[in-house]
Order: C-alpha cells, then sequence, then structure tokens
C-alpha cells in the first residue's frame, strides 16, 4: 500500500456517517421507485421538505467550508458571499420559481424548445449546463479533497482523485439513486453543526455579543499576523494602488451572485419536485428562512474562527498559501475535538457527495438527452440503451474535467470564490433567455442561441483573461468575477439577437399559450399525470 | 419494474431524481414536459384565455408588485457593494462597539429579505384567488 492507513476514531466515524448516509439515500431511492412514483411521491413532496432539499443543494462545499474560510481569512469581503447567495433567491422567487413550474417543464432546455425550434436551442443548453456544471463540480472536489487531506493525511492531489473516483462509481453504477432525502437529512444535520459551531464560539466569547465582535477587530490569529479590522471591508476586493479596479470588483462579485441562482441547473429541477406553483412557492420561502439563518451563523464561525485558530493550525499548500476551505473543520476540531471534527467533516463530505452526484447527473442527462439524442438523433434512439451510454460516459468526463482542474488549481483556491465564477456563467448564459422566453413575445430562436452563446463566451473568456485564469501576475481583465460585464452582454446578444433577425411567426403565436400556461398554472397537472 | 427497462410503461422521472429530466434509455412517446408547441394536444383554447380582461388584470396585479419589487431589492442590494467597494471609509466607522456600518448594512440585507418574502407571499395570495376565479370561469364554458 502507499499511504499507511490508520483508522483513527475520527476516520471510524467519518467512515460510519458516510455510511449512513449512503444507506439511507439508496433505500429512500427504492421506496420511491416503480410506476407511477413520481406521480403519487411527487404530489406527498410538501414545501417545507422541499425548501430543505433546495437549501440542501445550496449549502454545498462552497457555503459551508468556503465562506468560513474566505470570512476567516479576507474577513468582511467573504461575509458578502452570504449575502448574495441570500438575497440571490429573491430573483428566484419573483421572477422564475412560478413561472417555470406553471409552464409544466422539467429543464431550462424543456421550456425553451417549447416554443422555439428545438435542436438548436437545446444543443447550447445542454452546453451551458455543462459548463456552468463543471465550475460547480471543481468547487466540490477541492473541498473534499481537503477533506479527505486533512482526515487521512494523504497529498491533495492523490486525495482528489480518490474522492472524484469514488463520487463517479457511486455516480455512473449506482444511476439515478434520489438524493432528495438525503439532501433533507444532510441540510438537518448542517444546520445542527453550524449552531453547535456557532454556540461553542460564542461561549469562548461570555456569550456576549458586543465581547466577540471587539474579540474580532482586534483578531491576531494567536499573534501571529499584526492586528487588521477583519469587519472592515477591503481586506480582498478593496480598491488599493495594487488594484485600482477593487470597488469594480466588488460590485462585479455581488451582480453575479444575486443574478445567478436563478440561472443554476440543479437549483431549477427542483421546483419540479412539486405538484404546484403554490408548493415551489412555499418551498423557495422555507429554503431562504433556512439559508437566511445558516448564513448569519456564518458570522460566527466564520468571523469567530479568526479569534480562536492560530495560523499554524490553517493547513498550507505547497506554496505556503493557507487553504481557506478547511477552516471550519479545523475550528470543530479545536473546540470540540476529535469526533466533533469528525462529525463535521461526514457532513461536509455527505454535502459534497450529494451535490456532486446531482450535478453529475443533472450534466450528462442533459448531454446525452438535449444533445446527443434531440439534437443528432431527432429524438430517437438509433438503439435501446444508447443514451444511458452516453449519459455514462459524459459522466465520467465530466468528473475527470473537474478533477484534473481542481487539481491544477490547487487546494488552497476557495471553494466560494470558484461558485462565485459558476454563478456568473450561469447569469450571463442562462438567466436572459429563460426571462426573455417567458416574459418577451417576439423573443425567437436566434435571440435565444446568441444569448447563450454569448453570454457563456463573454463570461468563459474573461474568466479566462482575469487574475484566476491563464493570467495570475498581470490579468488583461481587471475584475475577479465576470459578471458586471458578461452579464449585460447576455442579455444585450439575447435582445440583439432577436430584433435584428427575421420574426418567428411560430414562437410569437404559441407565447400566448405559454403566458396562460406560466401565468395560471393551466395544463401544468399534466406533466405529472401519466 | 427497472426504470431503465424498456418494458416499463411509465416514463415519468423518479421522485427525487437528480435531474427529474426523463429517465433515460425509455422507447415510446415523449412525456408531456418535453412536447414542444406543435407536438402538444391543444385541448385548451390559450388565446380565448390570454385574450380575456381577467387574465390581463391578473397580469397587471402581478407586474404591480414584482417590476417595482426587483427594482427595489436589486438597487438596495447592489448599494452595499457599491457603498463598501467606492465608499470604504465611511463604511468602516463604528457604530455600535465594534460593529461597523459595513455590517450593519449587509445585516440589513437579511432583514430585507424576509421582509420583501413575506409581503411577495401575502400578494400571492390575492393572485391565486384572482387565478381561480379566471380558471372557473373557463371550466364552465
Amino acid at each position: 500500500m502507499l499511504f499507511a492507513l490508520q483508522i483513527t476514531p475520527a476516520l471510524g466515524m467519518f467512515l460510519a456517517f458516510v455510511a449512513v448516509t449512503l444507506v439511507i439515500t439508496y433505500y429512500s431511492a427504492r421506496k420511491a421507485t416503480g410506476s407511477s412514483a413520481y406521480f403519487a411521491a411527487g404530489r406527498s413532496i410538501k414545501g417545507w421538505q422541499n425548501g430543505l432539499a433546495v437549501a440542501g443543494d445550496y449549502m454545498s462545499a462552497a457555503s459551508f467550508l468556503g465562506i468560513s474560510g474566505i470570512i476567516c481569512l479576507k474577513g468582511y469581503d467573504g461575509f458578502m458571499y452570504s449575502v448574495g447567495f441570500l438575497v440571490a433567491y429573491l430573483t428566484v422567487l419573483f421572477l422564475v420559481a412560478e413561472p417555470l413550474r406553471n409552464a409544466g417543464k422539467y429543464t431550462m432546455a424543456d421550456l425553451l424548445a417549447y416554443r422555439l425550434k428545438a435542436r438548436p436551442v437545446r444543443a447550447l443548453a445542454a452546453l451551458s449546463t455543462l459548463t456552468v456544471s463543471t465550475f460547480y463540480m471543481i468547487a466540490q472536489m477541492v473541498g473534499a479533497g481537503g477533506i479527505i487531506e486533512q482526515l487521512i493525511g494523504i497529498p491533495f492531489a492523490p486525495a482528489v482523485i480518490g474522492v472524484g473516483a469514488l463520487m463517479l462509481v457511486y455516480v455512473v453504477f449506482g444511476g439515478m439513486l434520489a438524493t432528495t432525502w438525503v439532501q433533507i437529512i444532510k441540510a438537518v444535520l448542517l444546520i445542527a453543526g453550524a449552531f453547535a459551531l456557532s454556540v461553542m464560539v460564542l461561549g469562548k466569547h461570555g456569550f456576549n455579543i458586543g465581547q466577540f465582535f471587539d474579540s474580532v477587530s482586534a483578531a491576531t490569529y494567536a499573534g501571529s499576523k499584526p492586528p487588521v479590522n477583519l469587519l472592515d471591508p477591503g481586506l480582498a476586493y478593496g480598491a488599493s494602488a495594487k488594484n485600482p479596479w477593487g470597488a469594480w470588483d466588488f460590485t462585479s462579485l455581488a451582480f453575479g451572485l444575486v443574478l445567478g441562482t436563478a440561472g443554476l441547473p440543479h437549483i431549477l429541477v427542483r421546483f419540479y419536485t412539486v405538484p404546484d406553483a403554490q408548493t415551489a412557492r412555499s418551498s423557495v420561502v422555507w429554503a431562504t428562512g433556512i439559508i437566511g439563518v445558516f448564513y448569519i451563523l456564518t458570522t460566527f464561525f466564520g468571523f469567530g474562527a479568526a479569534t480562536i485558530l492560530s495560523m499554524s493550525d490553517i493547513p498550507v499548500d505547497s506554496k505556503g498559501v493557507p487553504n481557506g476551505n478547511m477552516v471550519a473543520p479545523i475550528l470543530a476540531k479545536v473546540l470540540g475535538g476529535e469526533l466533533f471534527f469528525a462529525f463535521i467533516s461526514a457532513v461536509a463530505f455527505a454535502t459534497i457527495l450529494a451535490v456532486v452526484a446531482g450535478l453529475t447527473m443533472s450534466a450528462s442527462t442533459s448531454f446525452a438527452h438535449d444533445f446527443y439524442s434531440n439534437v443528432l438523433h431527432h429524438g430517437r434512439e438509433t438503439r435501446p440503451g444508447e443514451e444511458v451510454k452516453v449519459a455514462r460516459i459524459t459522466a465520467f468526463f465530466v468528473g475527470a474535467i473537474s478533477i484534473a482542474l481542481a487539481i491544477l488549481l490547487g487546494s488552497s483556491v476557495n471553494a466560494a470564490m470558484l461558485v462565485g465564477l459558476a454563478f456568473s456563467v450561469a447569469a450571463s448564459a442562462n438567466l436572459p433567455v429563460i426571462l426573455f422566453s417567458v416574459f418577451w413575445k417576439r423573443f425567437n430562436t436566434v435571440g435565444a442561441c446568441s444569448g447563450l452563446a454569448v453570454g457563456l463566451a463573454s463570461s468563459i473568456i474573461l474568466i479566462l483573461l482575469s487574475k484566476n485564469g491563464l493570467f495570475p501576475k498581470d490579468p488583461v481583465f481587471p475584475l475577479t468575477n465576470p459578471g458586471l460585464v458578461s452579464i449585460p452582454l447576455g442579455f444585450l446578444a439575447s435582445w440583439l439577437g432577436t430584433v435584428l433577425s427575421a420574426p418567428e411567426p411560430g414562437a410569437e403565436e404559441k407565447f400566448a399559450e405559454l403566458s396562460v400556461r406560466s401565468q395560471t398554472g393551466l395544463g401544468a397537472e399534466k406533466a405529472a399525470a401519466h | 419494474m427497472s426504470p431503465d427497462d424498456p418494458n416499463n410503461p411509465d416514463f415519468t422521472p423518479e421522485i427525487g431524481a437528480p435531474t427529474d429530466i426523463t429517465p433515460l434509455g425509455r422507447t415510446g412517446p415523449k412525456p408531456a414536459h418535453e412536447l414542444t408547441a406543435s407536438e402538444d394536444p391543444d385541448p385548451v383554447d390559450w388565446g380565448a384565455i390570454a385574450r380575456d380582461p381577467d387574465f390581463h388584470a391578473l397580469l397587471r396585479a402581478k407586474k404591480r408588485f414584482i417590476i417595482p419589487g426587483t427594482i427595489f431589492f436589486l438597487v438596495y442590494y447592489m448599494t452595499l457593494p457599491v457603498l463598501v467597494g467606492f465608499f470604504p471609509d465611511v463604511m468602516k466607522r463604528p457604530v455600535w462597539g465594534a460593529v461597523n456600518w459595513a455590517y450593519l448594512f449587509a445585516l440589513s440585507q437579511f432583514v430585507m429579505t424576509g421582509v420583501l418574502c413575506v409581503l411577495y407571499v401575502r400578494a400571492s395570495r390575492r393572485w391565486d384567488a384572482m387565478n381561480a376565479a379566471l380558471l372557473a370561469k373557463f371550466k364552465h364554458r
């Protein structure tokens, strides 16, 4: 064996926890399978249950590991992620959740294909789903690799490969196991863990909020760093002599965050597991409440970590950069001992497993179904079972690419930052076409294709030209997040593509129908009633 | 019966399936949610509803709330990064102990989100009633 594995109590508890979650997933999936299970069980998914599942999907490695780390190391600027991730739910609630549920469509591609030309929009929608999911996956892989590195003590690269392989086995051979229940259970455990951490942190400050903030503002990482007030904005994104674009960085990041959630494929599909728009609405409200509480708690276990941990507690990568993704588990170790560390790690790992499973499945099914079958083969399978094969091969490639990119980026790249980029890509490519197709009569196929293509290309190219891309030293594009430029470009391209091309009478004729469907919900129950 | 079994007549997605896209590898007709407008059998006179004044009243009621609401929360939210980005010195001023304007304004976003959620739910109850009346009218015809 390459690495001498020692089964510590922490590792044992970790493995037991992961095993229990997997067993629960497996059995809940078995129980829900069978003919018309979707219809029967779909009706029984309640608003609060779906709210917890949405919250579970959302509180991925980025929210828990990434945000706590970036707050601990960069202070207030990290808290901006908490605020942005939450306010983004208003965009979902006001603009997207009910019309999409009412229209009775399951994916963005289904919605676009309904009144536009199916083949080109399905092809581009599949590509954009693949891209957003890959960005999201990289963030999860980085988090999972860090946890395994800490628990077992193996280097980051083999840890990521091991985790990635494990997840791929789960997805490729396990197929479509139900993740709803694992998300619900995980969301409850994660909130409980976050509460426990916050109470312990406050306990260190005599349960006095004023005293807590006083020590945050004077945090020195146990004397290893000159004091900087972590409550001051600008430690990560502020304008400085080195970065004159700092203030724009803030604005661009925030813009991408607030509009991104409404374009995330794996969040949008959650609204179709509920019976009607009323339940979709109440599940968004539940999710917002749960996520809101969780993000307020990031104040305590994010800022609080800086007052309790010393710099030597936080692991560094090969270049000596502190690994911000491991702050929450290490805080758990310092405050609650090995077993609490194992609990927090296991919850974080289960989170990642569930999110990755969902992401890989939505990416690979979208590719196999939208692109391979509907675009290349005009909706007919040439051989039975071919789509499944294509989906599995795609899952393998998506996983392999994410693993390779995660290793390339290294353990210290922040998961929240990576997900922030995924949000910007989603907001630039997906949100404009979703909104226009539901609310704008004149919108046509050319508009949808140019919006998807320009939004996707501009956000990816700007990321590559930025500090996070190919030019870490001397970026061509000065902002770390492309949102402020690429989101308006996505909207502009959708609009220009539409008005510059010939009107599409078919699409406009069907707008009345889509409009009635999406606003009233008439005909939506048909989607579930087989 | 396994959802991958080609003999399975039920091609609806499994509950909680990660994608909720129809399970792959099925033969047979498309499920309803994948039909395009031209394939969709049309038992409803969509045009008649779309021309109905009550439908327009419903749309207007929704717009009256959603458009100003969206503008409000986008502006309120984007004020935060603009203020902390361009006026950091003002936002760094402590208000209560060590707590500064920047943190308080960020915290107020949580309150704003909660209040708008509640207002939306209240407004949407009115729309539900209007919607039910509209659909009832077309059921009787």
